[in-house]
Order: structure tokens, then sequence, then C-alpha cells
């Protein structure tokens, strides 16, 4: 067999890698080897409307099957690679065999952050399909109450949905305020706000020390009666595979602005991908759509000899009860931020600035402004505080201009 | 069932049976018609399900929601008058027959 190029991973990286290959005129053999045994599937909605009934198992698939036998994707599902033999350019797989590649594309993901508490098996989690099925059979079940152990973008989509199906919700976060990670106080405060409108409790600066089949015992004994636990408390990037191949690790697998590992002919995309960001002004890890398909594109090309750094704006979204969140941009490290719109009407945006550059902006029910803000990004337009503050400036004339 | 027919830039034309509260855009990807991408599967924050909807069926479509608006203004193609997000469109009885064109690109 003509060694072609490998993808490991099947989540959404990895299938836009393979799709991207054939859109850029890649000619070799495509082998995509997916873990799961479904082919590659959609994640963002198994939080939202896969879990609320809305939407159906077979609508969260990325591609029909007939696309893989169309543009000769050779879908290798169920089987793992359990090692990558970098001198001979051969990788090994746990249903035994190894196969050849011209270059290797690591698209290995994330894995959920296992709760270091006694009872933890006893807490479902949720990233693969699998585990949505079963949460979702599981929150039908729940009579006396459903505990979220974090208060991060998976937890707060699985306490908005359980609290549509009108079942006591509790969220207990470790930290002062939720999803500090990505957002600025004010954004925590205002879905902790959110969240208590709709009836569901948000205990903040609270840590489990048990999980029972039962209940939840938080540090200062205090029990909440729970029938599912769900823990969403982040992930930890699969680096081990590089890590055994002796490439380059830490945070995720190490790549450079073309997104290579320390391995020429290793690259590494999506989650487990720690690259360097034009938006952050470091390396960063990131966990998104965005990111999955614009890394996909950005290896296609440098496999197809049109290289280009990468350099597509981040961008995200949540959707809890009515409100949807837009994320343009990274906004850790600024030192302002200027508030557009109306928090009491739910649509406003905060453009967070440093040292009087844009560099994020966040929205809730405010689209134009997540738009313009990802083409304000992107072309480096202009802006300043007071502008953004005064709803008289029409933003999109200025990126126009 | 109503039907949908899909015609790619290049005038090839395939003919799906899409049922009523799914959208036209799903129906696609499932069907494997390649033309319309659909990266964010459906939340309407990617414009990589962009298609001409044939002016014979606009006045039936519900009006272009304020996302949708703000999603069209940032197609890969050029935007016209009948540009719609396939992923916002949700079929209906009345839309059996819809035919929709797919732009050379979406990204």
């Amino acid at each position: 067999m003509q060694a072609g190029i490998v993808i490991v991973g099947g989540g959404q990286a990895g299938l836009e890698a393979a799709a991207a290959l054939r859109t850029q005129g890649y000619e070799g053999t495509v082998t995509l080897v997916c873990e799961e045994a479904h082919a590659p599937y959609q994640r963002p909605p198994l939080s939202k409307d896969f879990l609320a009934g809305k939407q159906e198992a077979d609508s969260v698939f990325l591609r029909a099957l007939g696309y893989y036998e169309k543009y000769r994707i050779d879908l290798v599902l169920g089987d793992r690679v359990t090692e990558i033999n970098r001198g001979a350019k051969l990788v090994h797989l746990s249903a035994g065999g190894a196969m050849p590649y011209a270059q290797l594309i690591l698209a290995v993901g994330a894995r959920n952050r296992p709760l270091p508490v006694p009872g933890a098996e006893n807490a479902l989690y949720l990233r693969t399909l699998d585990e949505a099925v079963t949460m979702k059979q599981r929150l039908a079940e729940a009579r006396h109450g459903v505990v979220v152990i974090g208060g991060g973008f998976i937890g707060l989509e699985v306490a908005a949905v359980a609290r549509g199906t009108g079942k006591p919700v509790t969220v207990i976060e470790v930290a002062a305020r939720l999803m500090a990670r990505a957002v600025s106080p004010l954004l925590s405060d205002f879905f902790v706000d959110v969240h208590r409108a709709q009836g569901a409790k948000v205990l903040l600066n609270s840590g489990v020390v048990e999980v029972r089949p039962d209940a939840v015992i938080l540090s200062g004994g205090r029990r909440v009666a729970a029938d599912l636990v769900v823990a969403g408390i982040g992930v930890l990037p699969n680096v081990e595979l590089a890590r055994e191949a002796g490439l380059e690790v830490g945070d995720g697998i190490m790549v450079d602005e073309f997104l290579r590992t320390s391995d020429p002919d290793i690259f590494a995309i999506g989650d487990c991908a720690h690259h360097p960001s034009l938006y952050s002004g470091d390396r960063v890890r990131l966990e998104s759509v965005q990111n999955a398909v614009d890394q996909a594109k950005c290896v296609a090309r440098a496999i197809t000899g049109k290289s280009a750094p990468y350099g597509d704006v981040p961008w995200f979204w949540t959707d809890q009860y009515e409100i949807r969140f837009q994320m343009a941009g990274l906004s850790g490290g600024h030192d302002q931020a200027v508030l557009r719109g109306s928090i009491e009407n739910r649509k406003f945006s905060v453009f967070y600035f440093k040292q009087g550059h844009l560099l994020a902006v966040d929205s809730v029910n405010r689209f134009g402004d997540h738009i313009t803000a990802r083409k304000m990004l992107a072309a480096g337009t202009a802006l300043t505080p007071e502008q953004a503050a005064d709803e008289a400036v029409d933003l999109k004339k200025l990126v126009a201009a | 069932m109503p039907k949908v027919t899909y015609i790619s830039h290049t005038g090839e034309t395939t003919t799906i049976d899409v049922p009523v509260g799914t959208t036209v855009m799903e129906n696609a990807v499932k069907n494997g018609i390649d033309g319309i991408v659909a990266e964010c599967g459906g939340a309407c924050m990617c414009a990589t399900c962009h298609v001409y909807v044939d002016p014979a069926f606009l006045d039936r479509l519900d009006p272009i929601g304020e996302e949708q608006e703000e999603m069209l203004g940032a197609t890969a193609a050029e935007r016209k008058p009948n540009s719609r997000l396939s992923c916002q469109i949700l079929m209906k009885p009345q839309f059996a027959g819809l035919i929709v064109r797919m732009p050379e690109r979406q990204t």
C-alpha cells in the first residue's frame, strides 16, 4: 500500500481534515482511524438539542456514509492507534496490524477530567454520543434531582436542559464564579442570574467530597439529593500517544504556526493541539468547533503545498435556555471591558480591550455584534472603547471602511 | 412526503424527500449532497449551508430571522435577495417541491 495520510481521531477535526484534503485536491490515500464505533458526528448538540430530545441521533452525523466512499476516505471504526513508529513511519493499531503513513495528523482530542472524589463512578460524563444517549435516558428517569458538578459550558448546558424538563437542578462550582476560565466576571454574574431565574440552584465556592448513588456531599458536609449526577469539570488533552512517540507535549501536543509537531511529518489539530495564537499573543489550546474546522483546513493546505500559518479568529457559542451566547476572539489578559446594549433586556455585548486594542467580544443575543466582531478581529479594524460603548456608532460601517 | 430539489453550481440535480419538521440542510448532509457544508451542524454560526432559493418559493418561506440575517452577511459566495441558510429552512407541507441552488463555494 502506498503510504498516504493517516488521521488519528474521528472527531470533527479529524473528519474535517479528511474532507479538506480532498477539497484541496490531495489524491493519495486518506485513512481516518476512529476509536468509537460511530462514524464522525457533531458533539455540540449532545449537551443541547440532542439531550433535550429536540434532535435525533441520526442527525448528528457529520457526513452520510456514501460520502466516505465517494471521496475515498477509508473509515476505520472501533479501532485505535496504540503506537507511532516514527522511524518506520508506521502506526500500530489495537486490533493488530500496522499502517504506513507519509504524513500523520493527530486529531486525538481530549477526555473528560475525572472527578477526584470517592464515589466518582456514580457520576455521568458527557463527551461521546453513547454517553449522551445514557444521560438522556437517566435524565428522563430522574425524579428527585439533578446535580451538575462544574459550572462550565457543558455543565451549564446540561443544567439548562434539565431545568427545561422541570426537574430540580443544582449546579455546584468550586470557583467563585461560573465559566471562570472563559468569560469575564460580568458574564459569570449574568449567567448565575439566568440560571437562578429559571429555578436552578447555583452554589459557588463549593467543593464536592463524595458522590453517593442518591446524593452529593459538599465539603461543608451539606448533602444534596440527586438521582442523576453529571460531572463537567473540564478535559485533559490526549497527549500520551504523542509523548510516547517522543514528540514535544505539555498541556496538549506542541505544534508550530503550521500545526506541525516536533516531527515535520506529524501534525496535531483540534482540542489536543497547543498552538501559537495571534489572538492571545501566546500559545493556547482551544476546544471548539471553529478551532477543529479551521485547523483541519490549515493542515490540509500545508500538506497540499499551500502552507499558510493558522490565524483564524476564534469563535464559540453556547445555548442556555433562551440565551444564545457567542464569543469572538480571546478575552484573556484584557485590561478594560466595555458594555454595549442592555443587560436587563438580555441583549448586550462586552468588548474587551488591552491597552486600547480590541481583543474579544462576548455577545448575549446580539448576533450582529458577534459577526461584526469576527470581521473586525480578522481585519484588525481599529475600534476605540468609546465607539464600542456608543450604540449610535454603526460597527458594520467601521468594518466596511 | 414533500420533496426538495438541490442543484449544484455545475447543474447536478438531486431530488430527495425532506420530512416536515426537519431542515433543508440536515437532509442534504444525510443524503450526501455536496455543496452544503454546515460546519457548525445547524447552529446558525458558520454560514456554510448557504443556498439560493428558487424565486417561485420565496414568498412561502418564513421571514429571515435576525440571527440568519446577520449570518447571511458572512457567506463566502455573494449574498443575493434569495439567499438563505438552509439550516434555517424548516420544512413545511407548503414548501413541497422546493428548489434550492447551491453556490460555488461555502468557505
